[in-house]
């Protein structure tokens, strides 16, 4: 228990120390939505909610998502690239404390976005969310986080430590923007909504939706399924990329 | 002693493992004595690499077995026991090392007391100093702390000294002559002759995945005037 803590509080200080990191990751969703919402968004509306509480879900979603293919991806294959983590495991430490540090970390930094997603909607957007709804919404798009948790480990274990951050993008945001999370999905095209059906993170911002009655009203269960399966996919991959490493050379 | 554990620090028997179509160990057999530093010694590409990622548990040998006092090396139970200074590209940098050493110990069940830990490493000093900041000689000797700061009874050094000036390496020669003498046992890779003579009782000669010779760094030499012309030879006949 104390390991995990430690390896909690670490991952913790290693993020304050390098801001150069965390504060994009933590900025780019609140400077994307006040540019879409708030500044082009004003006085429009989507799925029967104004824009700028619409956006408000998408980008929570884009948020976390980024948090865990940056963080947990991007930072699991440099260290794994530079010989860190196979320091790391030949101590009896239990392997899954490094990654519950690292998905710890992942779910503080989403809670950070949406927290500051809710308070620039609230003063620059003129969103109106009850505390129940806010807290509801918060709760889903953490939890969704594992589902792209589970998506960066995979990333990580296949791709190269040094093309780790430019695939990710390439995962990133296409997946976000055919997911309708920078403008609304019914604004793409028919055959690109029904497309998004096979992206977790439309799945994720549909459920976020939801919470303020602005999903597209296809079953939560549908969703949450799909999120579900879409987190077992992509463990059962990162798995078999852990599994390969062991068989394998590097350096 | 446990029932299934053994006082041999680590015993290779016949293990084998290929990359693909390059056979990296073929059927290398080793025993580590308690209380010896065993210098494993080869050139580049020789196998020592893959041998120590065997017996840490990191790659699973083609075929034979490897032990750490009798058990298998990725039990949690083996690793208690060892310590390891692996060639790491890089290590996180903006912890300090008390930080480093901090966590690392938290692993173990029995570890030593962190200002033990910084003495033995010889970091007394640059405990509040982040690695990054840290001169090579030092970061080597933080990745040594690492390795020690579990009380380990077997101890991997992966060519602890590649890249450092000789007063660092002099420096770390010392630290771990020190941990030696406390009867604990060291696996040390190195192509540096000089350090093999320096710091080991016994010397195994690894060539293209086994052992081609063993024995005290005297008996290697024979009646070559140093042990380089005694290892080149070695090379040459095998």
């Amino acid at each position: 228990m104390r390991t995990y803590l430690l390896e909690i509080k670490y991952e913790l200080v290693k993020a304050l120390r390098m801001p150069q990191y965390t504060l994009p990751t933590l900025l780019f969703p609140v400077l994307f939505y006040v540019f879409f919402a708030v500044v082009f968004g004003s006085g429009r509306q989507a799925g029967g909610v104004k824009m700028a509480e619409y956006l408000v879900a998408t980008y929570g979603t884009f948020g976390v998502m980024g948090a865990a293919l940056f963080g947990f991806g991007v930072g699991v294959a440099i260290e794994r690239g530079q010989g860190w983590l196979e320091a790391k495991r030949t101590t009896p430490m239990p392997i899954q404390a490094y990654f519950v540090a690292k998905m710890a970390m992942a779910m503080v930094f989403s809670t950070i976005i949406v927290l500051l997603l809710f308070a620039v909607g609230m003063y620059c957007g003129g969103v109106s969310l009850t505390l129940p709804m806010a807290a509801q919404m918060l709760g889903i798009l953490v939890a969704g986080s594992v589902t792209f948790c589970a998506l960066g480990l995979a990333l990580g274990f296949i791709v190269g430590p040094n093309s780790a951050a430019p695939i990710v993008n390439l995962v990133y945001l296409p997946m976000a923007v055919l997911s309708g999370l920078w403008v609304p999905i019914q604004a793409l095209p028919r055959g690109l909504q029904d497309f998004a059906l096979w992206l977790p993170p439309y799945h994720l911002s549909q459920l976020a939706l939801g919470v303020i009655g602005a999903s597209r009203g296809e079953s939560p269960a549908l969703h949450a399924g799909a999120l579900v399966v879409g987190a077992l996919l992509f463990s059962t991959l990162a798995y078999a990329g852990f599994r390969r490493d062991e068989g394998k050379m590097y350096g | 002693m446990l029932w299934g554990m053994s006082n041999i620090p680590a015993q290779f028997t016949g293990v084998r493992k290929n990359y693909g179509t390059v056979e990296a160990l073929r059927g290398l057999d080793l025993t580590i004595r308690p209380g010896e530093l065993l210098s494993l010694l080869g050139a580049n590409g020789a196998g020592k690499t893959t041998a120590v990622r065997a017996l840490l548990g990191l790659i699973k040998p083609g075929s034979g077995r490897v032990e750490v006092f009798g058990g298998d090396p990725r039990d949690a139970r083996s690793r208690t026991r060892l310590g390891a200074m692996l060639q790491v590209a890089r290590v996180p940098e903006t912890l300090r090392v008390r930080e480093h050493i901090h966590l690392f110990s938290s692993y173990y069940p029995d570890p030593l007391p962190m200002p033990e830990v910084i003495a033995a490493a010889g970091l007394v000093g640059l405990e509040r100093r982040k690695f990054g900041e840290l001169s090579g000689g030092q970061q080597k000797r933080v990745l040594f702390a690492l390795a020690i700061c579990g009380n380990p009874d077997l101890m991997i050094l992966d060519e602890p000294t590649v890249g450092l000036d000789v007063e660092a390496r002099r420096a770390l020669w010392k630290q771990i002559r020190a941990f030696v003498a406390g009867g604990r046992s060291v696996l040390l890779t190195t192509h540096y002759l000089a350090e093999a003579e320096a710091l080991a009782d016994r010397v195994a000669v690894i060539h293209r995945g086994v052992v081609v010779k063993e024995g005290s760094p005297r008996d290697i030499k024979g009646d070559s005037a140093t042990l380089e012309d005694a290892f080149i030879d070695l090379l040459e006949a095998s």
